[in-house]
């Protein structure tokens, strides 16, 4: 789950972490008030959305007078930000965050993720910070430093020291850069956290250490100990129909192409946008019924599917476990009914129960177009979704 | 032959009274010689019972005390599975496999930091299990698509696994053993674990190994085939056409920062010498037309 850069600084605040004071503003009033409340000479006005590259974008700009601050806010509030990380279409901002301007002397980049190959947290850290980190990683590796962080003892005060200064911090920023290290670590691990990503940490004119930028990601497995995290959910920023699936126990992804699929199981539902790639075609979403699925959730997911005005086709591809064929056919059969067929449907069933799946699908008097095969299926649907 | 588990394996079930574990505890005494190999169950609190036919113990140290079982598989909620784990880890069970799927990742990190230096072999969490057809299943795959034969199959994917198996099966190609490893980021065995042991088994001939993106578990299995392996390797990896920065589904399912993603992979396989099939439905046949080789 993601949260907004203010909403990250709140929690990072809490556990110590040394950021500039702001307000998060939903109008341009709020933002002038806003600005009023912190004082001082210069602020900074930052869109607030779920994604990265806002500066670049125009979404971050910097004011020196309140008049500025109004004229800011409201060029930003309800502008479509476009990044590289929110796709062509952008998206609107919302909300807005109203920091005091800081003295930057020196931008650098913390980040902490959880680490496959060792199975620890591992905290990365560069002298290059205010970039994208993977163009650093890419063009410059040797600039990146990282501690694979033992989870019995934490981050140690040593291998804070060590990193700060291999990153460049001057010896008077050390014992503030330590501490600061210690507090994201804690928050990172303490909130379940999978992503923590300070860029920039800036070192200021009289030598504090800042996250100038917070994006934190948390693990959605362990958002039940949670609350106050769920409680941060922007519903706005997030894709309406993998909501809407959400809520039925379905995991859909949107994509842009013309051919829905359900499938049940993650491997085979991706293999199936695969091969509908393959085929010449193009996937419309992922979605995996899991093993559990019932005639109703079959149902919800067809409605879900059916939303998006630029399916041409819907493939079913089910390779029955302990999922039942039958019950996917009756489930496919009564959705059909319910929703009724705009496309065409094809279905491919295979494993427990399979003959009983068919018969139920031949019975149905419904145009549906049966598959032998993953390959015979893919083949149809793009065949479909063409018109041919 | 096969890896892991066989007929003599001893098997207990955390959680076997719950509704997941009591289903799929029962399809596993059907197969083969599932009645003979499990032989008890823990849940907190009913101990002393009788459950399927086998005795319930209140912890796994007593199960293990009174059955001198081997292996336990896990069927416990999300939230206490970590600590199922830890409870196996720590009764000195052989090997543990870990069906649950959802545990934070935190939890998981704190597990396997805590299984340093034992004994103990992790499969999961967040798979389908494992099965050595004719012989004994433990998980939830469906038994009856699983034929005895020469064929190793390792994979992330539950029902991309069925589908491997249901196209050897065209070929009349069975299997030695299946080894369903899981999506989730922090887990025990990895695909190669798995192909080390493939390697060692007499009666595996070649293996399928199934990935999908997320990670490099992948790219270094694949080294380690290109130094050591000594059977033919075939792979699939599903995720092609995944956008970045989604989760797929599975957890660790997942192409960030540019990196795990199914082109990548793919590429180092193919360079470490594993037949890479582009197409899911064509596993069996690429397998057949290396065995032919």
């Amino acid at each position: 789950m993601k949260i907004h850069e203010y909403q990250g600084k709140e929690i990072l605040r809490k556990y110590g972490v040394a950021t500039p004071r702001g307000i998060p503003c939903f109008s341009v009033d709020e933002a002038v008030k806003a600005a009023e409340t912190l004082g001082g000479k210069v602020w900074v006005v930052k869109a607030q959305i779920h994604a990265g590259g806002r500066g670049k974008g125009g979404g971050v700009k910097v004011a020196k007078s309140k008049e500025d601050v109004r004229k800011l806010a409201n060029e930003i509030l309800g502008m479509t930000l476009v990044t590289h990380q929110t796709g062509p279409e952008g998206k609107v901002v919302k909300r807005l965050l109203i920091e005091e301007g800081a003295d930057i002397r020196k931008e650098l980049y913390v980040g902490m993720v959880i680490d496959r190959g060792s199975q620890r947290v591992v905290l990365m850290a560069s002298s290059e910070g205010g970039m994208d980190i993977e163009h650093v990683a890419e063009h410059t590796p040797e600039l990146i430093h990282k501690v694979f962080i033992d989870p019995g003892t934490g981050l140690t005060d040593a291998e804070a020291r060590e990193i700060s200064r291999k990153i460049g911090l001057p010896e008077a920023a050390i014992p503030e850069a330590v501490a600061f290290m210690k507090a994201l670590y804690l928050a990172f691990w303490e909130t379940d956290a999978s992503l923590a990503e300070i860029n920039p940490l800036i070192l200021t004119g009289d030598n504090h250490v800042l996250a100038l930028d917070a994006k934190m990601n948390f693990d959605s497995n362990a958002l039940y100990r949670h609350p106050e995290i769920v409680a941060m959910r922007d519903l706005d920023e997030e894709d309406v129909a993998e909501i809407e699936a959400s809520k039925f126990d379905l995991t859909y992804i949107s994509l842009d192409g013309d051919i829905a699929c359900l499938v049940n199981g993650a491997g085979l539902a991706m293999a199936t946008m695969d091969i509908i790639k393959l085929y010449g075609g193009n996937p419309a979403n992922f979605l995996d019924v899991g093993g559990g699925a019932t005639t109703e959730k079959v149902t919800e997911a067809f409605k879900i599917m059916l939303k998006n005005d630029k399916v041409k086709a819907i493939l079913v591809n089910i390779f029955g476990g302990i999922m039942k064929c039958d019950v996917i056919a009756e489930g496919v059969v009564s959705a059909a009914r319910q929703v009724g067929l705009p496309v065409p449907l094809i279905v491919r069933l295979e494993g427990t129960n399979v003959d009983l799946g068919k018969k139920i699908l031949a019975d149905s008097g419904l145009p549906i177009i049966s598959a032998t095969s993953m390959a015979d299926a893919a083949e149809k649907a793009v065949k479909a979704a063409k018109g041919k | 032959m096969s890896i892991l588990i066989d007929k003599n394996s001893r098997v207990i079930v955390q959680g076997i009274t719950g509704k997941t574990g009591a289903f799929h505890t029962e399809m596993s005494q059907k197969y083969a010689f599932g009645k003979q190999c499990y032989v008890g169950g823990v849940t907190p609190k009913k101990g002393g019972t009788v459950f399927l036919d086998v005795p319930v113990f209140n912890t796994v140290a007593e199960a293990r005390a009174q059955t001198g079982a081997n292996v336990s598989v896990i069927y416990v909620p999300p939230p206490f599975a970590a600590s199922a784990i830890d409870e196996a880890v720590e009764a000195g069970i052989e090997f543990v496999i870990c069906i649950t799927e959802g545990i934070p990742v935190r939890d998981m990190v704190m597990t396997r930091y805590k299984m340093r230096g034992k004994k103990t072999t992790l499969l999961g969490p967040n798979c389908p299990g494992i099965i050595t057809p004719d012989e004994l299943k433990i998980g939830i795959m469906p038994g009856h698509i699983h034929k005895k034969g020469p064929i190793g199959v390792v994979s992330k994917s539950g029902t991309l696994t069925y589908e491997a198996a249901g196209q050897l099966a065209e070929f009349g190609l069975g299997q030695s053993t299946v080894v369903g490893i899981g999506g989730d980021p922090v887990n025990g065995l990895k695909h190669i674990d798995v192909l080390k042991m493939f390697n060692d088994d007499p009666q595996t001939e070649a293996v399928i190994m199934v990935g999908e993106i997320g990670g490099t578990d992948e790219e270094d299995a694949a080294r380690w085939v290109k130094a050591n392996m000594k059977k033919p390797v075939v792979g699939f990896i599903a995720g092609l056409t995944a956008p970045p920065g989604k989760r797929m589904g599975h957890a660790g399912a997942i192409i960030s920062g540019g990196k795990g993603t199914a082109a990548e992979k793919i590429a180092v396989m193919e360079e470490c010498g594993i037949t890479v099939s582009r197409s899911p439905a064509e596993m069996g046949k690429t397998l057949n037309s290396v065995l032919k080789k």
